[in-house]
């Protein structure tokens, strides 16, 4: 492999682990604050298809970014409805959310199938970026995977270096002691909801905008699923889970490679390859039962109806 | 203002009634909006969706049709649920039924009667709960998330099929499609009503009733129930978690395989790539608009079963995605588990009044 196939690969994995990192941290929040919701692979269908749609129409796929994360936030108020307010079981809604947002995607993307869209240009600074071989890698790529990088960092500042974050972690590992402070449990959780449904939205307009710069149904094809598994995979520590982000993509980028390279194998085989070694992750993960312990939010998944 | 909830001393059994019809009221209205969102005639469509396919008798057929795997399915998964264990790879159990199932009729095309059928239904149900074990032994061996295992598997499956019906199952001479050989006739499920509502419809009506003797009249129905209502409770009155674990995940997965070696010995008559629109999510809805319950699960299989043909028929007749029935079925759950909080609680709309001097001293 040369140098500069070496430099193509490297770019594709990172553009590949830049929707996973943004949908898993914001479900890493949601989780923190004690909510599990399983409808980021939904949150990511509306936002996929608001966001194309969006740049497409504008011509300005900043705005697409905007309108993606709008969406993502508006489903996860839908959620947070539902699962905070009438204290629904919050698996069967984050199923619910999934079916509702890939319907819902299908329904509104229908038109724009396979049309080309507008993607954002890459980042170029004269000088730096013509640094053979690093200097696209480090500052030749798209806005957003700075932004992603950034965010696992604030996220990580966000939870454990400020009293918000501290409020936050507090929410989902004692929500009845949380309440006894005078925190409003079901106001900090709706907000964290909506966090990760902003970020589930970003993920799947940037699967849309700058990943394939076309919209085609069922195009997030289980990434809200994988994110989820991330969280668990990351121990709910935002460094971990974007590292995890980055072996996924990794593991998607080179089986696509394999497949290029005409690895005798048949295709389903490698297709299959990102689902499983996510079964096989989570199963390792899981047996370190000391590691889960100490970070796993203690009321992730309960409801919570304040007394008087 | 904001909404409270308030407790009710006892669960309201007017309400448990009302909420699924309260559900299907609600998502009626948000379908309104939809069709006029999208400048078709809203009066037009709900009737085209919700009530043509119930004025003819093919279509009823269909209905009945439709609505067998989805019981099939539902039916397991309540006892799932119910036990707290939530197996949502019920569309990967019914990719692997599918599979096991079609072994016999592939590889042995000129045996055909009743015992092969037969058989062809066992080897489906063992198909489905060898698949369903997998994420129930991963749960009960390593502690993993049951939700992520059971849905990654999904993909797994689709995989597996997508090679065998393109690759090594392919019919030789059927002009390069991904479809396996055509099932005789004699290797396909006897029809018993009209011309394509199979014996499986049967099946799938005694499996509901036969699950809710179980779960009401057996001590294996109240462990579960024990077990998925207070955990620490089963666990002193001695019932293994991890037994129950394994048990509800082989019923489910089994169910779930039936449900997919009956659609291929039925409806499909062949193995394709694709052997279901997503029954095994489908199902997860009709579970939680029959409460749970075996025999309210019969009601919201054909709900659910209308719901696809209401789609069909949204896109023969007004050229919307047939995408439109997710997005029903997605509401449907929503408001099902939005109604289902008034049978335990009482909802208040209350003003936020500022705290003054007065009210403190009220309060104390």
């Amino acid at each position: 492999m040369s140098l500069l196939e070496l430099q193509g690969l490297l770019l594709t994995i990172v553009t590949a682990a830049t929707p996973l990192i943004f949908a898993s941290l914001g479900e890493l929040v949601a989780e923190r604050s004690g909510v599990l919701n399983l409808g980021v692979e939904g949150m990511m269908a509306v936002g996929a298809v608001i966001g194309f749609i969006t740049g497409h129409a504008t011509g300005l796929p900043i705005a697409g970014v905007v309108a993606a994360i709008l969406a993502g936030t508006v489903m996860a108020a839908l959620f947070g409805l539902v699962t905070l307010v009438f204290v629904a079981n919050q698996v069967a809604s984050g199923l619910a959310l999934t079916l509702f947002g890939l319907g819902l995607s299908g329904l509104i993307g229908d038109r724009y199938v396979s049309i080309p869209g507008f993607s954002l240009e890459r980042i170029n600074i004269p000088g730096l970026t013509d640094i053979p071989f690093l200097g696209p890698l480090i500052f030749g790529e798209d806005p957003l995977v700075y932004v992603a990088a950034a965010l696992a960092i604030a996220v990580s500042w966000f939870l454990f270096s400020t009293r918000a974050g501290l409020v936050v972690r507090a929410t989902g590992n004692n929500h009845v002691s949380a309440h006894a402070l005078g925190y409003d449990v079901i106001r900090v959780r709706f907000f964290s909801v909506l966090f990760g449904g902003a970020c589930a939205g970003l993920a799947g307009g940037y699967l849309s905008i700058v990943y394939s710069t076309q919209w085609i149904p069922n195009m997030t094809a289980g990434r809200g699923w994988i994110a989820l598994a991330l969280v668990v995979f990351g121990t709910w520590l935002p460094g971990r889970v974007a590292i995890g982000a980055v072996l996924f993509g990794a593991i998607s980028i080179l089986q696509l490679n394999a497949q290029g390279y005409g690895v005798a194998l048949p295709p389903q085989f490698l297709n299959a390859l990102p689902y499983l070694t996510t079964v096989v992750v989570l199963v390792i993960i899981s047996r370190n039962r000391t590691l889960l312990r100490v970070n796993t939010p203690a009321c992730l998944g309960q409801a919570f109806v304040p007394d008087r | 203002m904001r909404i409270e909830l308030i407790r009710r001393p006892q669960r309201s059994a007017r309400m448990a009634v009302l909420s699924p019809l309260i559900a299907i009221a609600l998502t009626v209205v948000t379908g309104f909006v939809i069709f006029a969102a999208n400048g078709v005639d809203p009066f037009g469509a709900l009737y085209v969706y919700f009530i043509e396919k119930l004025t003819a008798w093919w279509s009823i057929q269909d209905l009945i049709v439709k609505m067998t795997p989805l019981i099939l399915i539902a039916v397991g998964l309540s006892l799932c649920y119910l036990s707290n264990n939530w197996n949502i790879g019920a569309e990967g159990q019914l990719v692997a039924g599918a599979i096991a199932g079609s072994v016999l009729p592939i590889y042995f095309p000129d045996w055909g009667g009743p015992l092969v059928v037969t058989l062809m239904l066992l080897m489906g149900i063992l198909g489905g709960m060898a698949y369903g074990a997998i994420p129930a032994l991963l749960k009960t061996r390593f502690g993993a998330n049951e939700i992520l295992t059971s849905l990654m598997l999904v993909y797994v499956a689709g995989f597996a099929l997508d090679w065998l019906a393109r690759g090594p199952w392919r019919n030789p001479a059927g002009f390069n499609f991904p479809n396996s050989r055509q099932f005789s006739d004699d290797q396909l499920l006897p029809v018993i009503a009209g011309q394509h509502v199979t014996v499986a419809t049967a099946i799938a009506l005694v499996v509901a009733v036969a699950a809710w003797f179980l779960l009401r009249k057996t001590l294996t129905g109240f462990k579960i129930r024990v077990l998925g209502e207070a955990p620490r409770a089963g666990a002193f009155a001695g019932f293994s978690r991890n037994r129950m674990v394994l048990v509800a995940f082989l019923i489910s997965g089994g169910l779930a395989g039936l449900a997919g070696i009956c659609e291929v010995a039925g409806p499909l008559g062949q193995l394709r790539i694709s052997v279901s629109p997503g029954y095994g999510f489908t199902a997860i809805i009709v579970a939680f608009l029959g409460r749970l319950n075996p025999l309210g699960i019969i009601v919201a299989g054909f709900v659910l079963a209308l719901s696809y043909l209401g789609g069909e028929g949204i896109q023969s007749t007004y050229h919307l995605s047939d995408q439109i029935a997710r997005v029903f079925q997605g509401l449907l759950l929503f408001f099902v588990l939005a109604c289902d909080t008034l049978i335990f609680y009482r909802m208040r709309i209350a003003r936020r009044r500022p705290v003054t001097a007065a009210t403190v001293e009220a309060a104390s």
